[in-house]
């Protein structure tokens, strides 16, 4: 399959390494991938702050880039819900709405694409430790994406998964929320955090990178000794 | 309650800033919402399919919602044949007024009433004790923060934020009793005081947990038998009801008691549940000689207009979104400055109020959708607030945001410009480090409190490009040899 890739543009330029872990997955299970050069931003942010106007400029140049594509895989819950649910909403009654709807229709989460598109379970992944997982919101949420990376990790040879209390309650990213709103975004990822440690795990395994920014903020700041990793990491590591 | 002196807004800032770092007390209300939380996965397990409940009650809420006018008339029409009154109040003033008069004309004196987040909407008591009538509060939790002089905290879990400690505190400073820790004796002393208010009123006031059309009967659901008393005793009733509350069936609340009582407080049914169809009937033994039953819009045929958000009026105010709100639970009840507080206030409060003064509301959310998912009656409440942002932006830009959401469009529909942009990453992280944290630091309100990461030498895109190269070279000397 002819797979194109929506690197974020966060990833692209903080955490290169995921976008390269999908590379590595989708190339050792035999498909063709591609990144278009021309993709920028998802237009997320001018979006959840209401400019709404602003946003359709920069999700129309994506729906252009993007159009030709088979299926676009998103290494974020985020930014592929902005595809899948949000690109319709925006050009809702425009005269886009029916491209919006096609690149909603062929947009994949990294995870259900793995597990519900190609029906793999079983990466060959090994990679030793003990590792909590933490639903996005927006992954969770608006696209419903609960068991695949469970599924996934379930498989990886080596790793112990303990689930935490609150894996699924916000770690207070929300994108421009976190500058807007300091405070309540730091007590969110602090409450987030002492979940965490609570389960003694060495990682924090995600399938949102922007969460992991909030996440590995303030673990970083404040304990340290655990690491981040994007679920196309592990799944990448042999 | 603190005034409102400061613009909404920044009294928000300058609470949720303070709430957001008091520890023991967020931890406490998350305590208890934990609690709440098994409680209520447990009663929400015992219902055959949750999922099926929540689409008939949204589908039936819908139905009222859309033929309010059909069915607060057929519930006036069957009121009023059995003696009751009806009074349809625009909004707070005339709610008021029409409350006040009645009080003055029937040479009323003292008042008692039962929960109802209607009187808080439309500052009731506050109105009742200026014109020097005695009112009390006769919820237990409503009845504490009437004598704290405090607003609810939360609105079916008034005191949720105060310790026993502090209760007995409380009461000891305003009653005059010995401290106690024991939740019985607590309740006890209330008790005393409140059943004196149920015998001297002349006069209880409620709200109403749904208006019931075909029967023409209100509903009332309660824990502590103390709306039945301030219903039951006094020779007037009042009862001052949103007019969204409405079903249109009796049989509705066959779904709607066991549901809110699930949702709002993980119970099966709450402990009384009381339908009242008018004042007392000839041969009756008790019940108020009048009922009288005020409409309240104020404002809630604003947001009936508003066809993308009209589902906010399907709410039957049980708190759940509340309750699993992690913006909530780190802030707090009071930080809201609003009646109706957590996700749900957030969208309803700029209709009521005005969406300049109250926008900031959906702003501070981080849009996680647990109040979505939570909603009995299934209303899109994080996407609300995400209108509310779109309606507030295109309403009255705020011209610094504006300016910079157009420069990141000029720059995002730029592929060239933003890959050149984006080469500066790496050297823009190697130089962060000796302004993090300080004045100058364009990402400090990240920075105070979280680290930021430091952005690779090579981007995704470059990575990709070389390992394409790399494909091509080893495919390209593979078909040489």
């Amino acid at each position: 399959m002819r797979v194109t890739l929506f690197v974020p543009c966060f990833i692209d330029s903080l955490y290169p390494n995921v976008g390269m872990a999908m590379v590595h997955v989708l190339e050792r299970l035999g498909h063709t991938v591609e990144f278009p050069e021309n993709q920028t931003c998802c237009g997320q942010p001018p979006f959840n702050s209401g400019y709404w106007d602003e946003a359709r400029v920069v999700a129309a140049k994506q729906i252009a880039v993007f159009k030709d594509a088979e299926v676009i895989l998103s290494g974020s819950g985020s930014c592929g819900a902005m595809f899948k649910v949000f690109y319709p909403e925006l050009f809702h009654g425009q005269p886009m709405e029916p491209e919006a709807k096609a690149i909603a229709a062929k947009t994949w989460e990294f995870s259900e694409f793995l597990v519900n598109k190609l029906g793999v379970t079983d990466l060959g992944a090994r990679f030793e430790g003990r590792a909590t997982f933490h639903d996005g919101c927006h992954g969770l949420r608006e696209l419903g994406t609960k068991l695949a990376p469970r599924e996934l990790l379930k498989h990886v040879k080596g790793l112990e998964l303990v689930e935490m209390g609150e894996a699924e309650t916000c770690c207070g990213f929300g994108g421009t929320f976190a500058v807007k709103y300091p405070q309540i975004s730091t007590a969110m990822a602090e409450v987030k955090c002492n979940s965490i440690q609570e389960t003694q795990a060495d990682y924090v395994i995600s399938n949102d990178s922007s969460c992991l920014m909030q996440i590995g903020g303030w673990l970083n700041r404040n304990v340290g000794s655990i690491k981040c990793l994007h679920l196309a990491e592990v799944l990448a590591s042999r | 309650m603190t005034a409102l002196a400061d613009p909404p807004r920044q009294q928000f800032q300058v609470d949720a800033n303070r709430t957001s770092s008091d520890s023991p007390r967020r931890a406490a209300v998350r305590r208890a919402l934990s609690n709440y939380k098994t409680a209520r996965d447990r009663t929400g397990a015992t219902f055959t399919d949750w999922k099926s409940a929540r689409a008939a009650a949204a589908t039936i809420k819908h139905e009222a919602v859309n033929h309010l006018d059909q069915y607060l008339e057929e519930f006036e029409q069957k009121f009023t044949a059995r003696g009751g009154k009806v009074f349809w109040a625009s909004d707070s003033k005339q709610a008021r007024d029409y409350i006040l008069n009645l009080a003055e004309a029937k040479g009323v004196r003292s008042i008692v009433k039962s929960k109802a987040m209607t009187g808080e909407e439309i500052h009731l008591n506050q109105a009742l004790l200026e014109k020097g009538y005695g009112v009390v509060e006769s919820d237990l939790g409503e009845y504490i923060q009437q004598l704290k002089g405090e607003a609810p905290y939360h609105f079916v879990f008034p005191c949720m934020h105060l310790r026993r400690d502090e209760i007995s505190d409380l009461f000891e400073k305003e009653l005059g009793t010995a401290k106690t820790d024991s939740p019985e004796e607590l309740t006890m002393i209330a008790r005393r005081v409140l059943r004196r208010a149920y015998i001297e009123a002349d006069m209880g006031i409620s709200g109403g947990n749904f208006i019931v059309a075909d029967t023409g009967m209100i509903s009332i659901t309660e824990n502590e038998g103390n709306a039945r008393l301030t219903v039951g005793l006094p020779k007037i009733h009042v009862a001052l009801i949103g007019i969204e509350k409405v079903v249109p069936r009796l049989g509705d609340l066959a779904l709607f008691l066991p549901m809110l009582a699930t949702a709002g407080t993980g119970q099966h049914l709450t402990g009384y549940n009381s339908m009242y169809g008018g004042p007392r009937q000839p041969g009756e033994i008790d019940g108020p000689e009048e009922f009288h039953v005020v409409f309240l819009d104020n404002h809630r045929t604003r947001l009936l207009a508003d066809p993308e958000q009209r589902d906010a009026l399907h709410c039957i105010r049980c708190g759940a979104c509340l309750n699993v709100c992690p913006i909530f639970k780190n802030i707090g009840g009071h930080t809201y400055g609003t009646t109706y507080q957590g996700p749900i206030g957030s969208v309803i409060t700029p209709h009521f109020r005005g969406l300049e003064d109250w926008k900031h509301l959906s702003g501070a959310s981080s849009l996680c959708g647990a109040c979505t998912e939570t909603c009995p009656v299934g209303i899109d409440i994080h996407h609300h607030l995400l209108h509310n942002r779109r309606n507030a932006a295109a309403q009255k830009p705020a011209a610094g945001e504006q300016l910079l959401w157009k420069a990141f469009t000029f720059l995002m529909k730029r592929p060239a410009l933003y890959r050149l942009a984006t080469k500066f990453a790496p050297l823009g992280s190697l130089l962060h480090p000796l302004i993090a944290r300080t004045m100058v630091d364009p990402v400090r309100s990240w920075t105070d409190t979280r680290e930021f990461p430091a952005a690779p030498l090579h981007s995704f895109r470059a990575q990709f490009k070389a390992h394409q190269r790399a494909q091509t070279l080893a495919s390209n000397l593979g078909g040489t040899q």
